[in-house]
């Protein structure tokens, strides 16, 4: 496990980044372990005939993809207290290349007593932002 | 609607290797959700669950909410709008966990609403263990 000194970390700090390949694979293994299998997840013609530019990844799928970068900084899954997201921008999965998110945790506000980071996380793909208000509290 | 509850559903019985399943597919490298010996010694009883599993459970109470004739919900025309996960504790395999589930808010936006669902989880000694919050944004007629 890693160890963190709170007091040796700065507001503005970058603790990762990550990036992550979503396949439409990942897209119906994301459906079957979620339970979501609304089809715009993984059918062309339902994705088209509802006016979408394309199948689209679960929002929760890179809501879950994301915090891993500050569970990885953190050490382990437990130490995430709160953890919210809004959905921006979809994430179109191409049925060949899949899509790329990239995904960086930045340290957001630092309370030392309470011996929480609140890590702010951005996601990207395609050039854009895709979710907001990304906010990890994590116990060090 | 607003304030109305959807009682506690049946049990659900967290998996080991249902953990795994979830873990892998968010892309979950971390051992404290596929090793039984690191989650132990970080302290945990067994592998402990991807922050947002919960969401498992919540879908499970929003199906009783989308079933409910008087939410009247088309799901065809729901986007997610946002979510959040207040962990009183990691979800750990073994739990037994029912939830409880509050439409806390219902706005309108023009011709959209917006529906505030909280589900607070509670395990088998009824102690709280996450609440899940989630706004879906229910597309009206342009």
């Amino acid at each position: 496990m890693p160890h963190i000194n709170i007091a040796s970390l700065e507001v503005g700090q970058i603790i990762g980044t990550t990036e992550f390949l979503l396949t439409r694979d990942s897209l119906v293994r994301y459906a079957g372990a979620s339970g979501d299998f609304n089809q715009i997840h993984y059918r062309d013609d339902v994705a088209a005939a509802v006016g979408l530019p394309g199948v689209l990844a679960h929002g929760m799928l890179t809501m879950g993809a994301a915090v891993q970068v500050a569970v990885d900084w953190v050490g382990d899954a437990g130490r995430v207290l709160d953890y919210q997201v809004r959905f921006t921008k979809p994430v179109v999965v191409d049925p060949v290349d899949g899509a790329i998110l990239v995904v960086t945790g930045k340290i957001g506000a630092i309370d030392a007593e309470a011996g929480t980071v609140r890590v702010d996380l951005q996601a990207v793909f395609n050039e854009t932002a895709v979710l907001g208000k990304a906010q990890v509290v994590v116990r060090i | 609607m607003q304030g109305k509850k959807y009682p506690a559903s049946n049990p659900y019985l967290v998996g080991r290797e249902k953990i795994r399943e979830f873990a892998h597919a968010v892309k979950s490298t971390n051992p404290s959700n596929l090793d039984v010996f690191a989650a132990q010694a970080a302290g945990y009883n067994d592998v402990i669950a991807p922050p947002t599993f919960a969401v498992v459970i919540q879908e499970r109470s929003l199906a009783t909410v989308l079933a409910d004739p008087e939410a009247d919900i088309d799901f065809s025309r729901v986007v997610h709008g946002d979510q959040r996960f207040i962990h009183q504790r990691p979800i750990v395999a073994g739990d037994e966990l029912t939830s409880e589930l509050e439409v806390a808010s219902v706005k309108s936006l023009g011709p959209h609403s917006m529906v505030t669902f909280e589900t607070k989880i509670f395990d088998i000694q009824k102690q709280l263990v996450c609440t899940a919050i989630s706004t879906l944004v229910v597309r009206g007629d342009e």
